[in-house]
Order: C-alpha cells, then sequence, then structure tokens
C-alpha cells in the first residue's frame, strides 16, 4: 500500500468531502443506535428536532456553540501559527476568574462599560497566561503540547482553592462557588425567555475579525507563514518571536474569553464545572474546520447540535446520551480522513 | 546479439497525472557492461530507476532479468533478483560501524545472534576481489564522502547484487575521489558485474561509459556505444537544441562591498567551524567559491544571510559594520540571498506566488499601511515580476509547492533582484536545475554584476565556477585558500585543494 499526492483537488471534492464524512459518521453511529435497540432514523430525526425543532431548542443549541466558537478559534489561531496551543481549558478559566475577581463588586461601572472592560480584561490574563509556555518553548524548547496540557491542571486546582477557600461565597449554602458577578457585568439576553446571550454575538463577532486579520493583515501574513516555515519565515526576515507572541496572546485571549463569556453570560458565578471540556472540544471545533475562522462558526454549531439534541432524544428514546461524543470523535475521525483523502490516493501494491 | 541480455527493460511508460514521466522506454543491459543513463533534470532518469527497483509500478511495460519479469512494484523481489541501487543521498545509520551497517537488513528479523564471523568474512572476501577498502570496524560517520560512498556499494554487491545503479554518484565527490569511484566501477565491470550510472556530466560519460543512453520528456532520444559518440552529440541530444551559454564579460572591480575580517563561527550541525576566515569582494565581481559540500559552505552562507552571528571578526558591508547581523538587518543593507535550499529556507511553499515574492518586502511603505496589507501593489509588483523573470505557473495564487525547481528558482531571483542588491549570496543557485534554468539564472548573476553588484557565488560545480567567476577561492574544512585568478587558475590544482592538499596561503 503506498500513498501518492493528488494533483489537484476540485472545489465540488473540498466542500464535500467534509460533509460526506459527516454523514458516514453517522451512518457508523446509526450501527451503535441499532445496538441499542432503537430506528436510527427516528433517533436521528429526534436528535435534530430536538437542537432545532423550536425556538427554545435553537436558542439552546446556538448558547452551547458560543464558548466552542471562542475555543475553537483559538486553537484554530494558535495551530494556524504550529503553536500547538493545548491549554484552551486552562486559559478558559483564567478568563472566569479574573471576570469574578474584577466582576464581584471590585469594579463598579455601568454595563455598556463594564462588559467590554471585562471581557478585555479577561482575554489579556489569558493571553499573558498563554505567554509562559510559549516563552519556554522559543527559548527552552520546551515543548508547549505538555506545557499548556499540564497547566490546564494548575488552573484547575487553583480555581478548586479559590471556590473553597478565599472566594467561596457565604450566601451560596456550602456550595463550592464564588460570589456572582454584579448585574451590570451580566450579558444581556438575545431572545426573551432563552439563555442565548449577547456573548454569541461576540463570537461571531471574533470569528469575523479573526478571519479579515487572518487574509488582510501584515500580522495575520505572518502567522501564515510563520506556521507554514518557520525555516523559510526566519530567512526571509520575518520578525518570527513577534509573531508567536502575538500568536499566543491573541490565542489565548480567545479562549479566555470563552470563559467570560459563560461566567457572565450563562452560569453568573464562578465553579468549577463551568466548562465540560470547552478548551478541549475547541481543538475538536477547529480541526472539522480545517483551521479556518468561520468554518470554526459552522463546526461550533454542528457539535452543539449534537450534544444538544443527544440529550433530548435520550430524554425520548433509550439511547444514551454519550451518543453525542461518539458521533463527535467519529466525525472528527472521518473528516480528518476525508481531508488527507482528498490531498493524496491510496494505490494498494 | 542472440543471447538473452542480462536486463531488458521493454516498452516502460509511467504517467503521474498528466505528465508522461517515462515514454515507451525500452533499453537492455548486457553483462559486464557500463551503461550511462543522461538527461536532464525531469527527463525521467530517476523515475525510470525507480521503476526498475520497483519503488514505482509502471503504468504499462514489462522489467526482465535474465529473461525472467519481475513483478511490478516490489524492492524485495528486484533485490533477490541481483538489482542494487547507490541512492544520490546515502542510507547509512552513521552511529553504527561498516559491517553492521552492512548486514542491516539482510538478518533475520526473530535471531537472538548475529553472524558476524560469517558476513566479515563474506565482506573481506569482497574486498579483497573488488579492491574496494574500507574499515569494517570504523564508525560511518567517522568516515569520508567517498568512503561512506564505497560502504553504499559493498553493502549492494554485498546482496549479491549483479546489476548496480548508481543515481548521480559523483554529485559529492573531489574531482579525485571520482576518478578513484569510475576506477572501482571498471574493476567491477572487468569481473562481470554490470553497472549503470546516472549522470549529467558528459565528461564522465565519454571518460568511463561503454555505451549512453540519452532520455529527454521520459523518451530515450538517443543510444550509442560512447567511442561513436561525442560530448557535443550528447549535449544536443539532452537538450534537444544548443543552448546559448551566458558568457562572461569582465568588468573593472568597483569598491568594496563585502569584507570579512578575521570571522571565527561555529554551530552545530553545520558543519566545521569557520576559523578566521577573511574575504573581500568588489562590485562588479563574481567572487567563486569551490569545494566539496559540508566543508564550511553552509556556514559561510548562514552569516551572509543574516542568520549567523559570528563568536569573532567582523562583518563589514561597503564599509558599515554588521555587529549582530540578522536576516531583516542584511536585506536593508542591501544584501540579496539566494540559498541552497529552494523549497524549505527560500521559500515557503505552501504559499503562493505572490505571497512568496512578497515576503521580503510587505512591511515596506507602499506594500502595507497601518498594519493593513496593500494587495494591489503587491499583486501588481508579483505580476510584473511574473512577467520579467518569466516564471511560469497557472497564475499568482498558484501554490510555490506546483513549481517546477527552475520557476522557484526564478521567483528567488526576482525577489532578490528587483530590491537592486549590493551583494549578492548565491548558494548552489543551479543545482538540479534543467539546462534552460541554469542559462537564465547564469544570465541574472551576470547581469547583476555587470550593473554593479558583488557576488559570491558558492559551487560545487566546477564549470560553473570558471564560466562566470572572477575569482576563485577553494574551501576546505572552513577554511579558505588565497583568491586566485580564474583566467590563469588550473583545473587539476583546484580538485587537489578541494581534498586538502595544496592549501597554499590558506587564511
Amino acid at each position: 500500500m503506498r500513498l501518492e499526492a493528488r494533483e489537484s483537488v476540485s472545489a465540488f471534492w473540498r466542500i464535500g468531502a467534509p460533509i460526506l464524512a459527516v454523514a458516514s459518521a453517522m451512518a457508523i453511529c446509526s450501527g451503535l443506535i441499532i445496538w441499542g435497540g432503537a430506528s436510527p432514523l427516528a433517533a436521528w430525526a429526534l436528535l435534530v428536532k430536538g437542537a432545532l425543532g423550536s425556538t427554545f431548542a435553537l436558542t439552546e443549541t446556538l448558547t452551547r456553540a458560543t464558548p466552542l466558537i471562542f475555543t475553537g478559534l483559538a486553537a484554530a489561531v494558535a495551530f494556524r501559527a504550529k503553536l500547538w496551543n493545548i491549554g484552551g481549558e486552562g486559559q478558559l478559566y483564567v478568563g472566569a476568574c479574573v471576570a469574578t475577581w474584577l466582576g464581584t463588586g471590585l469594579v463598579t461601572m455601568p454595563a455598556w462599560l463594564m462588559i467590554p472592560f471585562l471581557f478585555l480584561a479577561g482575554a489579556l490574563a489569558g493571553g499573558l497566561f498563554l505567554l509562559l509556555p510559549t516563552w519556554l518553548k522559543t527559548h527552552l524548547k520546551a515543548d508547549e503540547v505538555v506545557t499548556t496540557l499540564l497547566l490546564n491542571f494548575v488552573v484547575l486546582l487553583a480555581v478548586n482553592w479559590l471556590v473553597f477557600g478565599p472566594w467561596k461565597d457565604p450566601m451560596a449554602m456550602g456550595w463550592p462557588q464564588a460570589a456572582p458577578v454584579i448585574d451590570q457585568a451580566m450579558l444581556p439576553v438575545l431572545v426573551p425567555k432563552s439563555s442565548l446571550h449577547l456573548g454569541f454575538v461576540l463570537a461571531l463577532a471574533c470569528a469575523g475579525l479573526v478571519w479579515w486579520m487572518m487574509r488582510f493583515t501584515v500580522w495575520g501574513f505572518e502567522i501564515r507563514a510563520v506556521g507554514a516555515s518557520l525555516t523559510a519565515s526566519t530567512f526571509a526576515g520575518m520578525p518570527v518571536q513577534a509573531t508567536i507572541v502575538r500568536t499566543a496572546l491573541l490565542s489565548g485571549g480567545l479562549a479566555a474569553m470563552a470563559g467570560v463569556s459563560e461566567l457572565c453570560g450563562v452560569k453568573g458565578y464562578l465553579t468549577l464545572d463551568l466548562s465540560p471540556g470547552f478548551g478541549y472540544s475547541g481543538i475538536v471545533v477547529a480541526m472539522l474546520a480545517s483551521l479556518h475562522p468561520l468554518g470554526v462558526v459552522l463546526s461550533a454549531i454542528f457539535i452543539a447540535v449534537v450534544y444538544i439534541g443527544a440529550d433530548s432524544m435520550s430524554r425520548a428514546i433509550t439511547i444514551s446520551n454519550y451518543i453525542a461524543d461518539v458521533t463527535t470523535a467519529v466525525s472528527l475521525l472521518t473528516v480528518l480522513l476525508a481531508m488527507f483523502l482528498t490531498r493524496y490516493r491510496i494505490r494498494w501494491k | 546479439m542472440s543471447t538473452t541480455p542480462l536486463l531488458r527493460l521493454t516498452g516502460i511508460t509511467k504517467h503521474f497525472g498528466p505528465l508522461k514521466a517515462n515514454d515507451d522506454i525500452s533499453l537492455t543491459l548486457e553483462k559486464g557492461e557500463m551503461l550511462a543513463l543522461l538527461g536532464e533534470n525531469g527527463a525521467g532518469k530517476t523515475t525510470l530507476m525507480s521503476i526498475l527497483f520497483g519503488h514505482y509500478v509502471a503504468d504499462s511495460g514489462t522489467v526482465e532479468v535474465l529473461g525472467r519479469p519481475l513483478p511490478h512494484g516490489s524492492p524485495r523481489a528486484a533485490l533477490e533478483a541481483g538489482v542494487g541501487m547507490v541512492h544520490q543521498h546515502f542510507t547509512l545509520a552513521g552511529n553504527m560501524t561498516v559491517l553492521e551497517n552492512i548486514m542491516l537488513g539482510t538478518e533475520p528479523l526473530w535471531g537472538f545472534r548475529r553472524n558476524s564471523a560469517r558476513a566479515l568474512a563474506k565482506l573481506g572476501a569482497l574486498m579483497d576481489r573488488f579492491q574496494l577498502r574500507v574499515d569494517p570496524f570504523a564508525m560511518v560517520r567517522s568516515l569520508s564522502v567517498g568512503e561512506r560512498q564505497r560502504v553504499e556499494i559493498l553493502k549492494v554487491l554485498y546482496r549479491d547484487a549483479r546489476i548496480l545503479i548508481l543515481d548521480e554518484p559523483t554529485a559529492v565527490l573531489t574531482p579525485q575521489e571520482s576518478a578513484h569511484l569510475f576506477a572501482t566501477l571498471r574493476e567491477l565491470v572487468g569481473q562481470g558485474v554490470s553497472v549503470i550510472f546516472i549522470t549529467h556530466k558528459l565528461r564522465e560519460v565519454m571518460a568511463a561509459s561503454d555505451r549512453c543512453v540519452v532520455l529527454r520528456h521520459g523518451r530515450v532520444v538517443m543510444e550509442e556505444r560512447t567511442d561513436r559518440t561525442s560530448a557535443e552529440d550528447l549535449a544536443r541530444a539532452m537538450v534537444g537544441a544548443s543552448i546559448p551559454q551566458a558568457t562572461r564579460t569582465p568588468h573593472a572591480p568597483g569598491d568594496e562591498v563585502l569584507f570579512l575580517d578575521r570571522i571565527s563561527l561555529s554551530a552545530p550541525d553545520r558543519g566545521p567551524a569557520l576559523t578566521e576566515l577573511s574575504m573581500s569582494v568588489r562590485a562588479h565581481e563574481i567572487l567563486g567559491i569551490a569545494g566539496v559540500s559540508g566543508n564550511g559552505q553552509a556556514l559561510l552562507a548562514d552569516l551572509l544571510s543574516g542568520l549567523a552571528t559570528p563568536q569573532g571578526g567582523s562583518v563589514i558591508l561597503r564599509g558599515q559594520a554588521m555587529d549582530r547581523p540578522t536576516p531583516a538587518g542584511m536585506i536593508r543593507a542591501g544584501v540579496g540571498r539566494v540559498p541552497d535550499d529552494r523549497t524549505g529556507t527560500g521559500l515557503v511553499a505552501d504559499m503562493s506566488v505572490m505571497e512568496n515574492l512578497s515576503t521580503e518586502v510587505y512591511r515596506m511603505p507602499g506594500f502595507s499601511k497601518r498594519g493593513m496589507l496593500n494587495f494591489r501593489a503587491l499583486a501588481s509588483r508579483a505580476a510584473q515580476l511574473m512577467d520579467v523573470f518569466d516564471i511560469r505557473c497557472a497564475g499568482p495564487g498558484a501554490p510555490v509547492r506546483k513549481l517546477s525547481g527552475g520557476n522557484m528558482q526564478k521567483l528567488i531571483m526576482a525577489r532578490v533582484l528587483s530590491q537592486g542588491p549590493h551583494l549578492i549570496l548565491a548558494n548552489q543557485p543551479t543545482w538540479g536545475l534543467d539546462v534552460g534554468a541554469t542559462a537564465a539564472v547564469h544570465q541574472h548573476l551576470l547581469d547583476a554584476a555587470r550593473r554593479g553588484a558583488g557576488v559570491v557565488l558558492i559551487s560545487e560545480d566546477l564549470d560553473e565556477l570558471f564560466q562566470l567567476s572572477d575569482r576563485i577561492q577553494v574551501m576546505y574544512q572552513g577554511r579558505l585558500s588565497q583568491a586566485q585568478d580564474t583566467a590563469t587558475v588550473d583545473r587539476a590544482q583546484l580538485g587537489l585543494m578541494m581534498s586538502g592538499q595544496n592549501m597554499r596561503g590558506a587564511a
């Protein structure tokens, strides 16, 4: 068996391959649904209906997609520069911590100032937090996959200490949670009686901005060049170190914005289950989107549909909502395989 | 001839997409014959040999050894039939001994003991029989390039090869080592081994081969006994027409544009350290740096590219000392850099032609403003350069990865020359290029010198150095010989200096 690079890939397959891949992932998962004793068609119909079938379902789905867009962008930007930031989860909590610190009464401003202030402060903290592993990478050649991943646990333990210790809310009847953020810090709801909040619009705006930056600006050009070839960018005299630092600030900042958005948009107070792994899911989101900033929006919504829909489906029939995890995982594998096969063909013998 | 030839290729055709790499090629090889396979880059030589050796599967056609067809796409079957290949880039493990390298792959995978004694006896017999001497217990990394090649040949003979294929065997050798190699090959042929060597150097073909086959655009365009042909005929067959060669018209040298003053520089994995190296280049002058690669050329190129800061000495560009050279600083100071590694260092292969033409200028006024790229300016500059430098590609948006080597080099030349450099570093600028692209690169360098640039031309190709340089210096183990005027220097003497002898006045 050998691989041969394809000469060119038509636009049809470039778009069609990922769609086909997701379809085949669903076909594979249908096997599990049959095994579980239900009709796959009914199950998928319930899933789609549960995620998109009503205004309420739709708003739930978009609410779930919001942090995924932020963390997906964080991974997409960093991976484009070949900065393997696996620490989105940690940066998310750093953002949430800073928003808690500033937002629970330390600073009081009208909402139109308070919200941007918290997002900027959180983003700055998240970006600076990613600078440490980045510095270790550029100066000591420490593998950032390891350092960013391990820092996630450091941050989680720190949050653990904060919510059980100094930040514990005495009004929370003993639950390990910090005090709620002040009203001015809460993100306004977009659709009445739903949980969809301003964070979704901010996430969309960030996706657009990141796309614009990558495509039209000097910094974006440098990020793409450094990621595509560090050697050639260095040779061409590009500011490689500055580019990597900028990428880290941007990526960490975007991940931290997911934390601010969840804190001020959904929960209102810091707990240890603020994020069910949005930082890690962001990597999947970015990979499904082939690191394209606008694609990140679509793949984040896709994953949100699967999770929200699976919850609703599992309430209606006997299939466990773990099918969402399986579907996402299988989709990632099939999409990666499809992207690979659009670039190479396999020859047997 | 009525007897079955040792090797017969019949009607080999191989497509890569729309490209016909091999088009109905047939050739034969007799026992004890030395066949030269000639052709430009991209003529299909390597593809043909890869099919013979089973790395590629031909679309049609057969390979027969002594009348028995070889199965397609099986290197193992080729090895068992006695076909052995010495690649241009050696495939030896540096941290193992010669004997261990030769035994690699011949032992059963799950054996617990290695039968070194028997292997040593067999190797010793081979060395006696073919007059190929290497210390079996020496570590490969301590061997010279010529010795490593001998190990590669022994490795193939150890597997009882009757047909030896060598891909560009002299590319990394000094003239003396090349002569030694061909003496060895004659010895092999004398004892009944058949040899195919791939080359584009006509001198070697005329001196060594019994018969030659010329490929062009994937077809056999000429097949002749070597004593019935001439270098001129072969050149014409290779190119298809005679290409005018760029010729040098000497100019009075101008002011000094580069002075290296007792540079000391070492870096891990970049070859021998530069020690007290001094060098001077003047405007209108092309200074040729001869030498076998791996003698410090990489560090010299790094230094002039701004990638390395010397530990001692100073770099003076047009009277200005560069204290901490950086790539951007060198570009600003008017140094145009043509690296030896086009796809890895010179170009971002996954980016477009336009983007690659922009990588050194996008921050300059006019091409970006307040952090925004000025696409219109960059695109019109790219279009103009593609036109002037004859860069052939699908368009400014085409990824550089898809360009031919010649067009890649034209792109780099365009990027360099469009900035009007005072000094040009050209490191192996025509390596792997076909005759047409080579002539274009040569002409660009000569034109730049005529306009007043100083050129440092690092090359392993003596012909190229003689054709272009005003003066030549030989680099050996991080040192430079005294500069010699090209008009008076003796080729044989340069060869000796390249192997470290007679480094008269080494500075």
